[in-house]
């Protein structure tokens, strides 16, 4: 149901730009007003959120690690997971960045044999999801080719490797595969899963609906329904160069691949997709584990009015004599004793 | 702010790599179509919208036919006329200079198709300088 409810979200969207562009012609809104609003969005929205988390006081270490800390000197400690040093955490937030080392330490519990339980590794989720993004994160340099004039030797390199499989003209990419293979496993997973679909929500399944729409937008775009592709460019350099220009030679499937662009730039800094930078401000990752070797002070303590043993002497010395309890300072010496 | 310094420098950096091609781009010229050498004759082998979008997928018609069916003719949509099937001896007829028809758009887009591996072209071979 939720999925199906994204789902027709996203078909929604691309009929909005079908009508929009293809029948009502308002191809300044979608070519020019909303890809600026989408990036200013998106801009601008991050930085709120990430300054926003940036403001929340984190002053333990969260030790919730899969390792030793350092410890005894004959106990062997994990200094990439449970890291003492600046560089353990670099290496461990490296790892987690770049090879999702959480993922990869994934475990599935079953039940076998009537109630045995048995925890297992899953390494399934971690292969697609590292898929996924790789793959999406080649597809957006080599966009880069629509955006530089000449396109730099790096871009056309990536392109050429991507393309090495020289198959069919235009020739298939290697990552279009790849993207479309991770995200039918991110999906599946969420809808044939009954433990993962019953906590699955709308946030998990639109953003995958979306971007597969961008997607096959984008390979329908490059292989069946084509358009004028010098005019693409000419669309997209003067889109970054602020002067919009808007051919007509253009088709509307470029406009729907677009404006499905663009609502996944709006919709990024208020989703999950957010992770792109809360990874980097994961609690558990990037912090250094010196719970023992520094003071760290809590902020939210509330200054307390502390009252010393030796003042609460001072104040009951001659009733605690009276009573038999031992005193520190014997009454004579007191200063009350003087008074008197 | 709590590691104030590193959170300021990553939205930086963030700011910096998703803007790239607003400010990698300042200063240049506008883009322009490529200028293409415009053939003496009048007609291309099928409409100029389709050869645009399309002229990939024909070449890789043609070269199936031709290879695979010995389908040696093309019928033309736009005149009608029968058309030989060939990359060098019809497309690179009309439009002689590779460098400066087909590479101007590729270039541009950074296509390098490897058709050229193999097939000659007669002028304007950048790869053979
Ligand atoms: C109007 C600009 C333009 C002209 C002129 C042009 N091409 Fe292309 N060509 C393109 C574009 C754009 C692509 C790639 C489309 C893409 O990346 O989706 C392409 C792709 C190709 C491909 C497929 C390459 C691959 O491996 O994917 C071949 C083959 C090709 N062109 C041959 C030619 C030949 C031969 C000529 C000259 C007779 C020519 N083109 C002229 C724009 C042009
Ligand atoms: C009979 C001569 C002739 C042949 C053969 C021919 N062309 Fe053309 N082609 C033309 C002409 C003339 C134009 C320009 C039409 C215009 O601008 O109105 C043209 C235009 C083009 C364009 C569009 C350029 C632009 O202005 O954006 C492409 C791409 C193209 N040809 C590719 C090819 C390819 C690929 C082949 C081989 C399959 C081929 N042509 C064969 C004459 C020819
Ligand atoms: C490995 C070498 C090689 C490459 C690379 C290659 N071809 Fe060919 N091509 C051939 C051979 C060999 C023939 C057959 C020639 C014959 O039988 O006369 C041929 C035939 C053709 C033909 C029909 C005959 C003719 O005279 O043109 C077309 C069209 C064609 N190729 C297009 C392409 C296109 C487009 C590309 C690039 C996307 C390409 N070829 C890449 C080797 C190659």
């Amino acid at each position: 149901m939720k999925a199906t409810y994204s789902l027709f979200l996203v078909f929604g969207l691309v009929l909005v730009a079908l009508i929009g562009v293809g029948g009502l012609g308002l191809h300044y809104l979608f070519g020019v007003i909303i890809p600026y609003v989408a990036v200013l969005c998106f801009i601008l929205g991050f930085i709120c959120k990430v300054l926003n988390w940036g403001r929340s006081p984190v002053p333990f270490r969260i030790p919730t690690t899969a390792g030793q800390q350092f410890s005894l000197p004959w106990i062997k400690q994990n200094k990439i997971d449970n890291p003492s040093t600046m560089w353990g955490v670099v290496l461990r937030m490296f790892f987690e960045i770049f090879t999702f080392r959480s993922l990869f330490r994934n475990t599935k519990v079953e039940l076998y044999d009537g109630p045995k339980l048995a925890y297992a590794s899953a390494k399934w989720l971690w292969l697609f999801a590292l898929m996924f993004h790789y793959a999406f994160l080649v597809i957006f340099i080599r966009h880069m080719r629509f955006f530089t004039e000449p396109v730099p030797s790096i871009f056309q390199f990536i392109d050429k490797v991507d393309g090495v499989l020289q198959v069919g003209a235009p020739h298939i990419y290697i990552t279009e595969i790849i993207i479309l293979v991770g995200l039918a496993f991110l999906l599946l997973r969420r809808i044939l899963d009954p433990k993962i679909r019953y906590i699955s929500l709308p946030a998990d399944y639109f953003p995958l609906f979306l971007i597969l729409g961008i997607v096959v937008s984008g390979i329908l775009m490059r292989f069946f329904v084509k358009t004028d592709v010098v005019g693409i460019k000419q669309i997209t350099m003067g889109l970054v160069m602020l002067k919009p220009v808007l051919p007509k030679s253009v088709g509307t499937i470029f406009y729907v691949h677009l404006f499905l662009v663009s609502v996944l730039l709006i919709y990024f800094p208020f989703s999950k997709l957010m992770h792109m930078g809360g990874v980097f401000l994961s609690p558990t990752r990037n912090m250094i584990n010196n719970n023992r070797m520094k003071r760290h002070v809590n902020p939210w303590n509330y200054p307390v009015k502390v009252h010393t043993y030796e003042a609460y002497e001072d104040e009951f010395r001659e009733k605690m004599v009276e009573a038999g309890l031992p005193v520190d300072k014997p009454l004579e010496q007191s200063p009350a004793e003087n008074k008197e | 702010m709590y590691d104030g310094g590193k959170i300021l420098a990553g939205l930086a950096i963030f700011v910096l790599i998703f803007t790239f091609p607003f400010w990698y781009n300042i200063g240049n010229a506008a883009y322009q179509r490529p200028k293409l050498e415009k053939p003496k004759e009048k007609n291309c082998v099928e409409s100029v919208e389709f050869m645009r979008a399309d002229h990939m997928q024909l070449l890789n018609e043609w070269r199936d036919e031709y290879v695979r069916e010995h389908i040696t003719t093309y019928k033309s949509h736009l005149t009608g006329k029968k058309i030989r099937i060939s990359l060098t001896k019809t497309c690179l007829k009309c439009h002689p200079n590779r460098d400066k028809f087909c590479d101007k758009c590729h270039a541009s887009l950074a296509v390098s198709p490897y058709c050229w591996d193999c097939h000659v072209t007669p002028k304007g071979d950048s790869n053979e300088k």
